[in-house]
């Protein structure tokens, strides 16, 4: 069996970022690469282009990354971090489309089953769609 | 035409708070763990819903006490439908 996509959440608030980590592990296991991180350096609200790279690097997994992110500079600080990775691994992490809880569920359980980086976004992204 | 095997089966929900999050996701979960096509629906005649997608599941939104169908299509449709079967009447713990 291929590895399984890793999922990254990343949040303003550390707190959200920690709890929709355990709110994954707790519904669909361990078996899924998994990080978070969220605040600032000085322990405030924001997101940290170092700590989401870290983050990347928890997760990682050859089959790739799915992220999933609040706010808005959650998303630019995601994408700036996504810039900074080696080339190779650059086309192997996405940014979901959807909401932050919900997508991470989703997204896991889909990760779980062995699906392919695309069809963990699209599962997570299923949502918003409606 | 092959003839596919199909299995079918009704199981009552008594889960206290029905198919809401967690239990979508192990019934998911469980799904996933066989070749076959499956599919879940709270009517005998549908809609039915791929039991492998976790967003189709959760948005079923079964009440306790709702009968769950089952139907799956594949080698392994027999032992699906009794995996999820006996899932749902263990009342989702799962040991996986």
């Amino acid at each position: 069996m291929t590895a399984r996509v890793g999922i990254v959440v990343v949040s303003h608030s550390h707190e959200v970022a920690s709890g929709t980590a355990a709110m994954v592990r707790q519904m669909v296991g361990t078996e899924v690469p998994l990080a978070f991180c969220g605040g600032d350096p000085d322990g405030g609200l924001g997101t940290d282009v170092a700590a989401i790279l870290a983050a990347i690097e928890g997760a990682w997994s050859e089959s790739g990354v799915a992220m999933l992110v609040d706010l808005g500079g959650a998303e630019t600080n995601s994408e700036m971090a996504i810039d900074m990775l080696p080339e190779e691994r650059r086309s192997r992490v996405v940014i979901c489309n959807a909401p932050i809880v919900e997508g991470a569920v989703m997204a896991a359980t889909e990760a779980w089953g062995g699906a392919c980086l695309d069809e963990v976004r699209r599962t997570a992204e299923e949502l918003s769609a409606g | 035409m092959v003839d596919v095997p199909r299995a079918a089966a009704t199981v009552r929900l008594t889960h206290q708070v029905g198919l809401h999050a967690r239990p979508s996701v192990s019934l998911t979960k469980r799904a996933k763990q066989f070749q076959a096509r499956i599919e879940l629906a709270l009517q005998a005649d549908g809609p039915w819903v791929d039991a492998k997608s976790i967003v189709k599941v959760m948005a079923t939104r079964a009440p306790q006490g709702a009968l769950l169908h089952f139907r799956a299509e594949g080698e392994d449709a027999d032992a699906a439908v009794r995996g999820l079967v006996a899932l749902v009447e263990g009342n989702f713990e799962t040991h996986d």
